[in-house]
């Protein structure tokens, strides 16, 4: 592999990885701190993609659309959690589990109903179209390097919102140690709808980016939303930077996995199943991840 | 090397840290053979998590734990459970979905094995049944065999937890609160059951009842902030400075 | 005593029993013959439902990746006869067979494997993880034939089946074949009725109901999970080496994830942790797929907030609402 091709694969890797950790972010804390399994988080990536599709249109300005669809996708989560969430809280895995997928497919069906059966191709906005030659000879679109920055500002403003406000300590106490932060006296449903309304914001955001580099389609949360189970499983429910350093990981492994095999001559049946054999090494070792945020 | 005198188990310099917590601080401390040992303290004293330690679901981060003869400080819950350390929980733990009868065959099949005979009905086999009737008999739930261990009433599932401890033919029983959360009726019959054991069981009761502990025991441990503070007969530990400062201090209520 | 109880569970299996043994001579009777491969294809997807019921309502195992055990047996089946009817060899040598001793053999030795492979990770993790890491797993398994490109990858296999099982039954005759298929099921009913009902099946029981109390009884629960986790997909790719006979064709596609959940649907559904409720769920299901898109095309945007209601309103099922309160398997509770 030449030095430049690997510096272009590296960055794919670490813009994939930013996107899952935009899904795994949110999801790690529904799963850590109300002890729930929601299948449904890759509905609210695309209906995030779908809402900046139709409001990139609408408004002319895929800038304007951005936040318009994260405040959207918001609205829709806190919806969701309000009317089917919040009585599963106390239902064991499998209820969850069955009423989340009846979600899913209710989505893309929705999503279908709504937008139509066709893809949607967003293109690049503009201000970011183009390429910028970060090393000399290997020339890399802009788009992509911003999608990366703003998935890395986005870990940093999650850092600081955990780490030094109140509501991240009331998370960070959630996520290991459910009992306390009721016997905190906080309003502990309020908590879990501001968590998972942060969780559909920061999906809405990694689907909407994720729109002008891949296609905007039903079902496109699917595929997303399994990657993410891996990144949070590897990196321990529950836990913030252990979805940080999974997400850049499994970015990494999934983007090399699709051409180093080829080029060692491996079967390419390994590129797709990379992640999921690095998933099964890590458990092997670590049943509860890298960083379990409950002991 | 196994002496006469050694005790059936012997626990030596085990310590238990929870981040900065010492919640078992070089714990030193030995079960004869046929004796009732009560350990005593306050709550949050450690008493939960030695038990736990002893049973092998928490593991120590030193200290040795050697049960009739053999080191078992490395062993699972299961292997000790199977040498013949059996217990019941502070809060039950019990198959709620089963009835009381299955609870104990339950019990019975796990030291007369076979366990991966998958095709005779277990519940028509004579050799889990019998025992397993006996046993409830034994601890007063005779009568309430069929019924599903969830719609018992509080005293009972104490009750039959113990019998499915009992069911397993432990050589030491490790009971963790029997009487919590339990009326006055429950409690007493429980007291009952218990001094019917005495002197049948090796038992290390944990109890706050102080009234139950001195009738009951033979030793008693006092356990305050993860320490033993005084090991002696009772009438030793009644007189005991220390323990009138730490823990009986005003005289218990 | 349980006289009564027992008599309305059995009254039921009886009557479903025989239903689903008068269905094809129904079908025939009113011009219905097409409908038999249909008919096929639901009690084979009983039979996965049946097995994923052991893992799920027995032993409280939520498994996100059954669907992969069933793929797995139908394409063991499916290669094989390929290979047999192309002439082309398999590892070097004339593997290739038609004989279904062989290859249904083969294919429930194999899923049954695998299943115990991916037990020995995925069963040492709990809870969330657990489902994690099954669905995993069978992501794994699904892009695995995916890239298998020899074998169609993602278009899938078209292959020629044996045409006469042991020299006795004609699966071009929809009838005989149709009776084989339900012989199997009953067979595994029986089976697995006895089964869950043994010393094997309380421990499993057990470990689904407390497994902490089981390890302190001193039983080693991991190995008799992974006998039941390996055994469900051993009867897993004993269905989909029937649903490879059934159809002549396959792709990855029966062992994407979310046919895993279609799974787990069947079961609760009709009824979890009674065996019997998941070939109802089964039938239930199916049903209502075929049925349901006759009145709109975008049956899903119903069919998903009716799992939503079942599980908020119905979780004992359809056989469960048959059963006298104190005979219901509370499932993982
Ligand atoms: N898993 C754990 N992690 C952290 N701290 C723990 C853990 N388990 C127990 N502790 C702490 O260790 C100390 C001893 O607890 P333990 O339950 O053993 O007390 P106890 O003597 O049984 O109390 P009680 O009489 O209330 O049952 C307590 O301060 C408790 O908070
Ligand atoms: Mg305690």
């Amino acid at each position: 592999m030449s030095l430049l091709l690997f510096l272009e694969q590296t960055l794919n890797g670490l813009q994939l990885g930013v996107t899952l950790f935009l899904m795994a972010a949110g999801l790690t804390l529904v799963f850590g701190i109300m002890n729930m399994v929601n299948l449904a988080h890759g509905s609210l990536y695309m209906v995030g993609a779908f809402f900046a599709a139709s409001f990139t249109q609408w408004t002319g300005s895929f800038f304007l659309a951005l936040p318009l669809a994260i405040l959207a996708t918001f609205v829709v989560g806190v919806l969701v959690e309000a009317i089917a969430l919040r009585t599963l809280y106390a239902r064991d895995h499998l209820d969850q589990v069955l009423a989340t997928f009846g979600l899913i497919l209710f989505f893309n069906e929705l999503t279908k109903i709504i937008w139509g059966p066709i893809s949607i191709f967003m293109d690049v906005p503009p201000l970011l179209s183009g390429r910028v030659e970060l090393i000399a000879g290997a020339p890399y679109p802009i788009y992509r390097l911003a999608v990366l920055a703003v998935g890395l500002a986005v870990a940093l403003g999650l850092w600081w919102l955990i780490a030094r406000t109140r509501l991240g300590m009331l998370i960070r106490a959630g996520a290991s140690n459910r009992e306390m932060v009721g016997a905190l006296g906080v309003d502990i449903s309020r908590l879990y709808m501001l968590v998972f309304g942060l969780g559909a914001a920061l999906a809405a955001l990694a689907g909407a980016m994720a729109g002008p580099i891949y296609v905007v389609e039903v079902g496109m949360g699917d595929a997303m939303l399994i990657k993410t189970f891996v990144v949070i499983v590897i990196g321990g429910i529950g836990s913030i930077r252990g979805a940080f350093v999974a997400a850049v990981i499994v970015g990494l492994v999934d983007t090399f996995g699709r051409i180093v095999p080829a080029q060692l001559g491996l079967p390419t049946a390994i590129a797709e199943m990379a992640i999921y054999i690095l998933m099964a090494f890590v458990l092997f070792f670590k049943p509860t991840g890298l960083f379990a945020a409950r002991a | 090397m196994a002496a006469a005198t050694e005790s059936l188990l012997a626990v030596d310099g085990l310590v238990k840290r929870f981040g900065g917590l010492l919640a078992t601080d070089n714990v030193s401390l030995g079960i004869r053979e046929g004796e009732i040992h009560a350990i005593i303290g306050p709550n949050g004293a450690g008493k939960t998590t030695l038990i736990a330690q002893l049973a092998g679901e928490i593991l120590p981060n030193a200290g040795t734990i050697r049960f009739a003869g053999t080191d078992v400080t490395g062993l699972t819950v299961d292997a000790r459970a199977r040498l013949g350390i059996a217990r019941s929980y502070q809060i039950t733990q019990i198959f709620k979905g089963f009835t009381a009868l299955d609870n104990v065959a339950m019990a019975v099949q796990a030291q007369d094995g076979h366990n991966f005979r998958a095709w005779a009905p277990a519940r028509a086999d004579e050799n889990l049944r019998k025992p397993a009737a006996a046993i409830l008999e034994r601890v007063g739930l005779g009568a309430r065999a069929d019924v599903r261990a969830v719609n018992l009433a509080h005293g009972e599932q104490r009750q039959l937890e113990i019998a499915m401890a009992l069911a397993t033919r432990p050589r030491l029983l490790l009971l963790d609160e029997p009487m919590a959360g339990m009326g006055k009726d429950e409690s007493e019959r429980m007291t009952a059951l218990l001094a019917k054991l005495k002197g049948e069981e090796t038992i290390l009761l944990i109890e706050h009842d102080m009234d139950v502990v001195f009738a009951l025991a033979d030793r008693i441990s006092v356990l305050v902030y993860g320490r033993v503070i005084a090991t002696g007969k009772p009438d030793e530990i009644r007189a005991n400075v220390d323990v009138r400062a730490a823990y009986l201090g005003d005289g218990d209520a | 005593m349980t006289g009564l109880k027992l008599d309305r569970r059995t009254w039921f299996v009886i009557v479903l029993l025989a239903a689903l043994a008068l269905l094809p001579l129904v079908a025939i009777a009113t011009d219905n013959d097409y409908q038999i491969a249909q008919f096929r294809r639901i009690l084979i997807f009983a039979i996965a439902a049946v097995s994923l019921d052991l893992i799920l309502g027995y032993g409280g195992m939520v498994s996100l990746g059954h669907a992969a055990f069933f793929g797995v047996g139908a394409y063991i089946v499916a290669i094989l006869n390929w290979h047999a009817a192309r002439e082309v060899p398999l590892f070097g040598m004339m593997l290739g067979t038609h004989n279904v001793l062989v290859t249904w053999t083969a294919a429930v030795v194999l899923s049954g494997a695998l299943a115990g492979l991916i037990g020995l990770v995925s069963l040492r993790t709990t809870g969330i993880y657990f489902i994690m890491i099954t669905l995993a797993f069978a992501q794994m398994v699904y892009f695995f034939f995916v890239s298998l490109r020899a074998y169609g990858g993602d278009d899938g296999l078209r292959f020629p089946g044996d045409t006469v099982i042991l020299g006795l039954i004609d699966t071009e005759n929809d009838v005989a074949f149709y009776y084989l298929v339900f012989g199997i099921l009953c067979a595994v009913l029986y089976a697995t009725r006895r089964l869950v009902n043994s010393r094997f099946g309380m421990v499993v029981q057990g470990c689904r109901e407390n497994e902490r109390r089981m390890k302190a009884l001193g039983f080693a629960t991991f190995r008799y999970k992974l006998a039941c986790f390996a055994l469900a997909g051993a009867l897993a790719g004993l269905a989909g080496a029937l649903f490879a006979a059934n159809e002549s064709y396959i792709s990855p596609s029966i062992m994407h994830w979310t046919r895993s959940g279609d799974l787990i649907v069947m079961v609760v559904l009709g009824g979890m942790g009674t065996l019997i409720g998941p070939v109802v769920g089964a039938l239930a299901f199916l049903f209502l797929e075929k049925t349901l898109p006759d009145y709109t095309e975008h049956w899903m945007v119903v069919f998903g907030p009716i799992l939503l209601l079942l599980v908020l309103f119905a979780r004992r099922g359809i056989f469960g609402w048959f059963l006298p309160k104190e005979d219901r398997h509370g499932g993982s509770h």
